[in-house]
C-alpha cells in the first residue's frame, strides 16, 4: 500500500436506544496490521466493529477515517476504502458466485455505467486469491459453509479496500475451515498490505493470528498490544471471569490459553489461581 | 487450499477475466432477448385486444383509428372503448408488476407484495370512499389513494419495526391490516346509494370495465415519472438484497434508498389501484414469474412490469370472451393467484422462514 489509511475511534460512546454498550472508547487501528478484538459475550466488541464500519452512529465522540468523521463523508467514498464482512450476510436465492462477488464492485461503479475492464479484473483477482475460480458459475446456495465464507471474502476483496472489517468470520465453520479462512486473511494482509480488523471468539486463534490484540471488557478497552504481552492468566480472569493456565504454543511460540474449569483438571496440577 | 491462495499470476487471472467477461456478455444478451420477447408479447396482446370484441376489426382499421382517421363504427368502439381499456390494462399491469417486485426484492420475501400486506387495500379503501362518499374526480381519487397507500405503508412499517425489524412480522401485520381495510371497502359499498355489482367487483377484485381516457391519464403520468426513477435505483436494489449491513458497507445509503423505493412503488400501486381497483394478485405473481423467466441474479424490475401487463391484459381478454358470462379481470387473476399463494405458504413453512 502506498498510503496507509488511518481508522480511529475518538472517545466514542455507543448505544442501542437507551442501552449504552460502549463508553468513551479510544482506539487507533494500526495500519497494515491484523487487529483482533476479543472479549466476553456482550462486552461491546461487535458493537465497536459496527461503529468502525459506520453501521452505527456514535452517541458521543466520533469514528474518523483519515481525520474525517465517517458520518460526514459520502457512503460510496468510504466504501472504496473501508470494507465489511458482516456476521450473517444474505445470499440472494440462486445467485452465481461470480455475480455475488461482482456486487463488491458497487462502490466503484457509477449509476448507469457498464462494467469496466477494471471491474472484471478485480472480480477475477478476488476469485483467484480466495481459490474459488472454479466455482465462478456455481450457485452460492449449493456451496459448503467454508466455500460460502470464501465467496463473501472474495466479494469484500473485489471491493478493493485498504481496510477490511470482519465480524466473527469463523463462526459456523469447522476447525479446518477456520484455519483456512484465517490463513487466507493473513495472505491478504501480507501480500496486499490490507489492514484487517476482526472480532474472534477463540482466544487461541486470536493470539495466533493477531499482530495487535484488543481485549474488551464492559464496553472499554481492557488491554491492547502484542498478544504475547496481552494474554496472561490475569487478563483471562479479568475479561472472561475464567481461571486458566497460559503456556507457550509449541507450534507458534504464541500464548496458548488452557481453561481450567471445575472438572477434569488432574489433582496437583497448578492452574491459574495458584500456579 | 493454502497452495491456491494469493498467487496473483497475471496470465491465469487474465484468462479468468476473459471468461467472466464472456459469461456476462452471454447473460446480458440472453436478458435482452428475453426482455425484447416480453415487449413483443405485450404489443401483440395489446393489438389483439383492440381487434376482438362483439365486432372484429382488422389491423388496417385499427391503424387508421390510432392515426386519428374517422372510421365509421371503429372510431367509437376501438378509439373510445377498446383503446382506453387496453391501455389501462397495460399500464396498471406495469405498475402492479413493478411495485410488487420492488417490495418483494427489498423485503427479500415473495409474500411481502403490496397486495398481500395491505397497501393495495389502503389505496382501494380510499378510492372507494372518495368515489362513493365524496363523489370526487378521477384525479382527486388518485391522489387520495396515494395518500392512503403511503399512510398504510408507513403504519405497517412502524408497527413491524418495533424492537427491531422482522420481515415475517411485517407480513403478518400487513395481512391483518389488509383484512381490516378490505372490510372497510365492503362496508362502504354496502352503504352506497348507487350500489351495483359492477362497481363492487371493481373495488373488491379489480376491473377494467370503467376504463376511460380520464382514468388512463393519471396512471400514464405516474408510469412516465416513477418507472424511470425506480429503474435508476436498480443497482442499489440489487445490493440491498445482500442485507442492510452488506449494502451499507458497499456504499448504499440504505435508509434513503429504501424510502425512495417504497414511495415510488407505493405511488405506482396507488395510481393503478385508483384507476382499476386492486387487480387481485398481479403484484404478487409478476415478480416470481419474471424470476423464473430471466433467472436468478438478474434485475427483475422491468421484466416483472411486462409480465404484470401481460397478466392483466390476457386475464381481461379471458374474462371478457372465454366464458358465457363476462367476468372482471380480477376474478381471473384471483383464480390464478390464490393457488400460487397457497403453494408459497406451504413452501415457506417447510423451509421455515423467508425465501
Amino acid at each position: 500500500m502506498t498510503h496507509a489509511h488511518q481508522l480511529t475511534a475518538d472517545a466514542v460512546t455507543l448505544a442501542y436506544g437507551d442501552r449504552t454498550v460502549v463508553t468513551g472508547l479510544d482506539l487507533a487501528i494500526a495500519p497494515g496490521k491484523i487487529t483482533v478484538i476479543v472479549g466476553a459475550n456482550g462486552c461491546g466488541k461487535s458493537t465497536l466493529l459496527r461503529a468502525l464500519a459506520r453501521l452505527l452512529a456514535p452517541k458521543e465522540g466520533q469514528v474518523t477515517l483519515d481525520g474525517l468523521s465517517l458520518q460526514q463523508q459520502p457512503s460510496k467514498k468510504i466504501a472504496r476504502t473501508l470494507g465489511l464482512l458482516p456476521q450473517r450476510p444474505i445470499a440472494p436465492e440462486g445467485i452465481a458466485v461470480a455475480d455475488l462477488v461482482g456486487r463488491g464492485r458497487h462502490p466503484h461503479q457509477r449509476m448507469l455505467a457498464r462494467w469496466s475492464a477494471r471491474d472484471y479484473e478485480a472480480v477475477a483477482d478476488a476469485l483467484a486469491a480466495t481459490g474459488i475460480a472454479d466455482l465462478a458459475d456455481r450457485s452460492v446456495d449449493e456451496l459448503s459453509g467454508g466455500q460460502q465464507q470464501r465467496v463473501w471474502i472474495a466479494m469484500a476483496l473485489a471491493q478493493e479496500t485498504d481496510i477490511l472489517l470482519l465480524d466473527e468470520p469463523t463462526t459456523f465453520l469447522d476447525v479446518a475451515h477456520q484455519i483456512e479462512v484465517l490463513d487466507l486473511l493473513t495472505d491478504l494482509n501480507r501480500d496486499r498490505g490490507t489492514t484487517i480488523v476482526m472480532v474472534l471468539h477463540d482466544l487461541n486463534l486470536a493470539a495466533r493470528y493477531a499482530d495487535e490484540l484488543v481485549a474488551m471488557h464492559d464496553g472499554r478497552v481492557h488491554a491492547i498490544g502484542d498478544p504475547d504481552a496481552v494474554i496472561t492468566e490475569e487478563l483471562v480472569r479479568d475479561v472472561f471471569g475464567l481461571e486458566s493456565r497460559v503456556i507457550e504454543d509449541p507450534l507458534t511460540g504464541k500464548p496458548l490459553v488452557l481453561p481450567s474449569g471445575r472438572h477434569h483438571v488432574r489433582a496437583g496440577v497448578p492452574t491459574g489461581t495458584n500456579g | 487450499m493454502s497452495t491456491t491462495t494469493s498467487t496473483s499470476t497475471a496470465p491465469a487471472n487474465a484468462a479468468l477475466t476473459a471468461t467472466l467477461l464472456a459469461g456476462r456478455r452471454i447473460r446480458a444478451r440472453r436478458r435482452t432477448a428475453l426482455t425484447t420477447g416480453l415487449v413483443a408479447a405485450v404489443v401483440i396482446v395489446f393489438v389483439v385486444s383492440l381487434m376482438v370484441g362483439n365486432t372484429f376489426y382488422g389491423l388496417d382499421k385499427i391503424a387508421r383509428v390510432i392515426l386519428g382517421e374517422t372510421v365509421p363504427g371503429a372510431s367509437f368502439t376501438v378509439g373510445e372503448l377498446r383503446l382506453p381499456r387496453a391501455s389501462l390494462g397495460l399500464l396498471t399491469g406495469l405498475c402492479f408488476g413493478i411495485a410488487g417486485v420492488t417490495f418483494q426484492t427489498m423485503l427479500r420475501n415473495p409474500l411481502a407484495s403490496p397486495d398481500i400486506i395491505g397497501i393495495s387495500s389502503g389505496a382501494s379503501a380510499a378510492a372507494v370512499i372518495g368515489l362513493v362518499v365524496f363523489s370526487l374526480s378521477e384525479t382527486a381519487v388518485s391522489f387520495l389513494a396515494l395518500g392512503a397507500a403511503l399512510v398504510t405503508a408507513g403504519a405497517i412499517y412502524l408497527l413491524a419495526n418495533r424492537r427491531g425489524f422482522a420481515g415475517t412480522r411485517l407480513i403478518l401485520i400487513g395481512i391483518g391490516v389488509a383484512a381490516m381495510l378490505d372490510s372497510t371497502v365492503s362496508y362502504v359499498l354496502s352503504r352506497a346509494a348507487s350500489w351495483d355489482l359492477q362497481m363492487a367487483m371493481q373495488w373488491l377484485t379489480g376491473s377494467l370495465n370503467g376504463a376511460t381516457w380520464a382514468s388512463v391519464t393519471p396512471v400514464l403520468i405516474a408510469c412516465v415519472v416513477l418507472i424511470p426513477m425506480l429503474l435508476l435505483h436498480d443497482r442499489q436494489l440489487a445490493v440491498l438484497r445482500l442485507g442492510d449491513d452488506s449494502a451499507s458497507a458497499l456504499g448504499v445509503h440504505v435508509q434513503r434508498t429504501r424510502i425512495v423505493l417504497i414511495v415510488g412503488a407505493v405511488a405506482l400501486l396507488a395510481f393503478a389501484t385508483a384507476a382499476s381497483g386492486p387487480v387481485a394478485f398481479v403484484a404478487f405473481m409478476a415478480g416470481p414469474i419474471a424470476a423464473r423467466i430471466v433467472g436468478p441474479g438478474a434485475s427483475l424490475v422491468l421484466p416483472a412490469g411486462l409480465i404484470g401487463a401481460l397478466l392483466v391484459m390476457v386475464a381481461d381478454l379471458v374474462g371478457q370472451f372465454a366464458f358465457e358470462n363476462r367476468y372482471p379481470v380480477g376474478v381471473i387473476t384471483g383464480v390464478l393467484g390464490a393457488p400460487y399463494l397457497v403453494y408459497l405458504l406451504i413452501r415457506s413453512n417447510r423451509s421455515g422462514g423467508s425465501i
